[in-house]
């Protein structure tokens, strides 16, 4: 079978479209214009005083009216621009320039005193800019430079703050370290290094503040703490306005609109900067228009013979065929669970091993209808309990799996809810799908917590997550699957979190709940020494596919085991005296990066048999001797061990 | 863990948190006493003599003399000083210097119209911003339904752009001058309350939702979000039950601020709606350069915004003493 695809996706180049900050920087356009060009054309009109056309309403010669000296107000308004802008941009430098310094400046003070600044800091940052702006007013007495220097101080808090974390955070680098071990220039450090991690940061916050401080200083000018006639900014034009709100209302309008333009323009300006800065940073995912559709399994549907079998075949509990996952990623899919089959017996136990990232617990969850928002799952076929769950989104088809699927998370921790006491969380189930009343929910939920031997369940259920152990948790989340009767656990990594005494109390409790239920368990884990002691039947996943499907008890005969990756793990499981807590047998080399595709078979780079053959088409999952499946080009089980590879012929 | 390593693990925080306490109220002192010092300053050191000019030029000498008399400015700095203090921690806040009338009895009449407007505002943004904030989240979750966000994000930006006074403005010149739906001004009614809250909140919650949405996608990723899911219960449980208690922690962080904010903001609005309340006093005050006044009303304010702090830090360690209990025990 080929997997041919038609290479690595074009990353796209060049910077994403970003219509905001087209429209931001075509309003400050406007702005600057107004600003240079405006006082020059009509700034002698603007002030003109008209006695023969006071406080007119709009009309033809004044679009916006007169004001109460018979001035035009839109031209005052247009006029007003660059005393706004200018107030603004000088009390931004200002701010930011004293800002940048002082937050600077602890770097070289000692730790002492780089907390108490702290604090001040803090707590100036506390006091609302107007406050302080008014203060500052009273200080120095109302006018257009107090307004300023007011507005600088009511910023220098943030940008000493901004100073502090960049400092901090490019100070620290393992960058400049090494930059400075390996004797790297200052300046070179500086204008290559420094520089380009704390200008943006500090262009971002200079636009905002601009904006805000826009805002702030037509407040002021309105309180009439500002600027003072006869200069005018938009504030006190908007105040004189207010002042002739009944003969005409339009007056107050104009400024208005152009303070919100202004406003708007820099926060707009400030805010695309800051999203190309964290796009940067992480990546952000394509757009869906620009995935394009979901991937699915390549392989065909199941040959007729297959299919034949699956039918006569005991029914099966849950039918999964070709079941991927793909994730949104900035370069398109990323897709960390491919073509995917497997089927579960009831009553059976399966455990499912794999590296961490081989994709087993996004497989599970998303089988269970748990996959992350944003995930795309497709399936060929996905039946449980021959109900069909394809075609249906994730809350009908979670709505159609009901009870009947219990899971087991890995992290107790932080599974369960915090602010919620852990009786509740139990009785939850019971009350919304049995329809059990709060008292007998609640009763139902403490003997789910006996159930598991929680001691003084009782008491226990009215404490929240926090005032329990970690296993004692974990107890307490499986008996939360528990308390739906389900006929499928899904268990995902319930004994990672623990140490081993607990480790194995936990796992006897979960062969226990299986055997009294009769449910069917999915066991997920990276350490096939537990499932061992559980499982019946073993799933071994390597980037994100199925490459074994074999007996338990064939971890005791490796040589009887099919696949490479699985005998390097036989090979690592430890005797009953090995020391548990002690790592793995880890086998060199690194799985591969799924953000990317993979060509031919995924452990070919870590694999001591891999022929050219492997590196061009992904082996597929078939049928296999040994009674399981696997899916490789050489299955090792029938040779010698010092067969060379690729020489072997007897495939299934 | 039994019950005795739970005790010992509640009294470890306990202290943790009373020295945090201890703390805290030091920091929020020493602030006020920078402040308070700062206020006293002021009317001593501005240009001039602060009487003279508030009485104005034609003001009778004999008049001025008798009010810096009555102010104490005669005296030596220093006992001025201490004068000011003791008379602080009897509540005494000063005297106008126009009228010679007590700043604490304008205080008394004054604060509760502020605290009010302020107080009904922070909760209206509160009850809009968080839960627009998580719906939008939710439905914007796992990067679905970009338009949506971009949507949200240019109303919430566009709306924030609008400063309190001019949507103030704009309020009045639509319901109350044009409709004669609300009355313009003044605190006469239920119905006077509306224009003032509403122009007070309005942009506040806009970029309030921003961040509970920002928090409330950090919320939902949590993974006792995807156990409520598994136990596949209705939506508005998983979501209002389920995350919504998780978010109230962040929403308070910025909770302070807002409140900050709303105050701040308070002294705009009641320019705009001849509000009786403290802004108005303060805006007067400053105008006809009653340095008196002025005086203690700033204290009045810094104190507010001091002490709602404080009570917000006090709050949020306490939520976070049970995540830091885990830690001890
Ligand atoms: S032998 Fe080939 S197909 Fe089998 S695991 Fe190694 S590389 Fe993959």
């Amino acid at each position: 079978m080929t997997n041919r695809r038609s290479g690595p996706p074009k990353r796209r180049s060049g910077p994403p479209r970003q219509p905001m900050a087209i429209i931001a920087v075509c309003m400050l356009g406007v702005l600057v214009l107004l600003a240079v060009f405006a006082p020059v054309l009509w700034g002698e009109e603007a002030v003109a005083a008209d006695p023969d056309a006071i406080a007119l309403p709009p009309s033809g010669e004044h679009p916006l009216g007169t004001d109460k000296l018979g001035r035009d107000i839109l031209l005052r308004t247009l006029v007003a621009t660059r005393l706004s802008l200018v107030m603004a941009v000088a009390a931004t430098l200002m701010g930011g320039c004293i800002g940048l310094a002082l937050g600077a400046l602890p770097a070289v003070l000692g730790t002492r005193a780089q907390r108490w600044f702290a604090s001040v800091i803090s707590t100036w940052l506390a006091f609302p800019v107007l406050l302080v702006a008014m203060l500052t007013v009273i200080l120095l007495g109302p006018g257009t430079t107090t307004a300023v220097v007011a507005l600088a101080l009511t910023m220098t808090p943030s940008f000493a703050r901004l100073a502090q974390t960049l400092s901090s955070r490019v100070g620290g680098s393992e960058y400049l370290a090494a930059a400075r071990m390996l004797g790297v220039s200052r300046r070179r450090q500086f204008t290559r290094y420094v520089l380009p991690n704390i200008a943006e940061p500090v262009i971002v916050n200079v636009t905002t503040s601009i904006g805000g401080g826009l805002l702030a200083l037509s407040s002021l000018s309105f309180l009439g703490v500002g600027v003072q006639p006869p200069d005018f900014d938009w504030g006190r034009l908007l105040s004189e306005g207010f002042g002739q709100v009944y003969n005409s209302p339009v007056a107050a309008i104009g400024p208005g609109v152009a303070v919100v333009f202004a406003g708007l323009a820099f926060s707009m300006l400030g805010e695309s900067l800051a999203a190309q800065l964290r796009n940067r940073e992480h990546g952000r995912a394509l757009p869906p228009r620009r995935l394009g559709p979901a991937p699915v399994a390549e392989r065909p549907a199941r040959t007729p013979a297959e299919t034949e079998r699956a039918e006569t075949e005991a029914a099966p509990l849950l039918d999964v065929d070709g079941l991927s996952v793909s994730f949104p990623g900035p370069d398109g899919w990323i897709r960390p669970v491919q073509d995917v089959s497997f089927r579960i017996l009831p009553g059976e136990i399966v455990g499912v091993v794999g590296e961490s990232g081989s994709g087993k617990s996004v497989t599970m969850m998303s089988i269970a209808q748990l996959a992350p928002a944003g995930a795309a799952v497709t399936a060929r076929r996905l039946r449980f309990d021959g109900e069909d769950l394809t075609g249906r989104t994730p809350a009908e088809a979670g709505r159609v799996l009901g009870t009947r699927v219990g899971v087991v998370f890995q992290d107790s921790l932080t599974a369960l809810n915090p602010a919620l006491r852990v009786g509740t969380q139990l009785a939850e189930i019971p009350r919304v799908h049995g329809g059990a009343g709060r008292a007998k929910a609640h009763e139902m939920a403490v003997r789910a917590l006996d159930d598991v031997r929680i001691p003084d369940a009782a008491r226990r259920a009215q404490q929240f997550p926090h005032e329990f152990s970690g296993g004692m948790r974990q107890r307490a989340l499986i008996a939360m699957s528990q308390i739906g009767s389900p006929s499928l656990i899904i268990a995902d990594e319930p004994t990672t979190a623990l140490d081993v005494t607990v480790q194995r109390r936990v796992l006897a409790l979960l062969r226990r709940e299986c055997a009294e239920s009769g449910a069917a368990a999915i066991v997920v884990s990276h350490d096939v020494a537990v499932l061992a002691e559980l499982c019946g039947r073993l799933l071994v996943m390597y980037a994100g596919r199925i490459v074994e499907d074999v007996d338990i008890a064939l971890l005791a005969t490796p040589e009887r085991l099919a696949h490479p990756y699985t005998r390097a793990l036989a090979a690592s499981l430890p005797d009953l005296g090995t020391d548990r807590t002690k790592p793995l047998v880890t086998i060199p080399g690194e799985p591969p990066d799924l953000s990317r595709p993979v060509t031919g078979c995924a452990f070919a780079a870590r694999c001591a048999f891999a022929t050219d053959d492997c590196r061009t088409e992904v082996p597929v999952l078939t049928e296999h001797r040994h009674g399981g499946r696997v899916a490789c080009r050489h299955p090792q089980d029938a040779m010698a061990t010092d067969a060379a590879p690729g020489r072997e012929e007897v495939g299934a | 863990m039994t019950r005795s390593t739970s005790a010992t693990g509640r009294r470890h925080g306990g202290n943790r948190w009373l020295l945090f306490l201890l703390r805290r109220t030091g920091r929020m002192l020493v602030a006020m006493w920078v402040i308070v010092t700062v206020a006293f300053l002021v009317l001593r050191m501005a240009g001039g003599d602060p009487v003279r000019s508030a009485l104005g030029a034609t003001a009778d000498e004999s008049v001025v003399q008798a009010r810096r008399e009555q102010l104490g400015l005669n005296d030596p700095l220093i006992v001025q000083y201490f004068d000011y203090l003791t008379g602080l921690f009897r509540g005494d806040l000063g005297v106008s210097i126009i009228t010679g009338r007590s700043v604490t009895e304008l205080v008394s009449h004054r604060l509760p119209a502020t605290l009010e407007l302020a107080g009904l505002a922070f909760l209206v943004v509160l009850l809009v911003a968080v839960p627009v904030g998580l719906g939008i989240a939710v439905i914007t979750q796992g990067n679905r339904r970009r338009g949506a966000e971009t949507a949200f994000t240019g109303v919430t930006a566009f709306i924030a752009a609008i400063p309190e006074y001019l949507l103030g403005v704009l309020l009045v010149i639509v319901f109350a001058i044009t409709l004669h739906a609300l009355p313009v001004a003044g605190r006469t009614g239920p119905a006077s309350y509306l224009m003032p809250v509403i122009a007070l909140s309005v942009s506040a919650a806009a970029s309030v939702s921003r961040i509970a949405r920002i928090e409330a996608l950090n919320t939902l990723k949590d993974d006792y979000v995807r156990t409520a899911r598994s136990k596949r219960l209705p939506a508005w449980m998983v979501y209002f039950r389920h995350a919504l208690p998780n978010m109230l922690t962040a929403t308070l962080t910025i909770g302070g601020t807002l409140l900050g904010a709303m105050i701040a903001g308070s002294v705009l609005v009641e320019q705009v709606f001849n509000w009786p309340g403290l802004g108005m006093a303060f805006v007067g005050a400053i105008t006809t350069k009653d340095y008196g006044i002025v005086q203690g009303l700033a204290l009045v304010y810094a104190a507010i915004i001091l002490v709602v702090n404080l009570l917000i830090d006090l709050v949020l360690s306490l939520l976070d003493r049970r995540t830091s209990l885990l830690e001890t025990s």
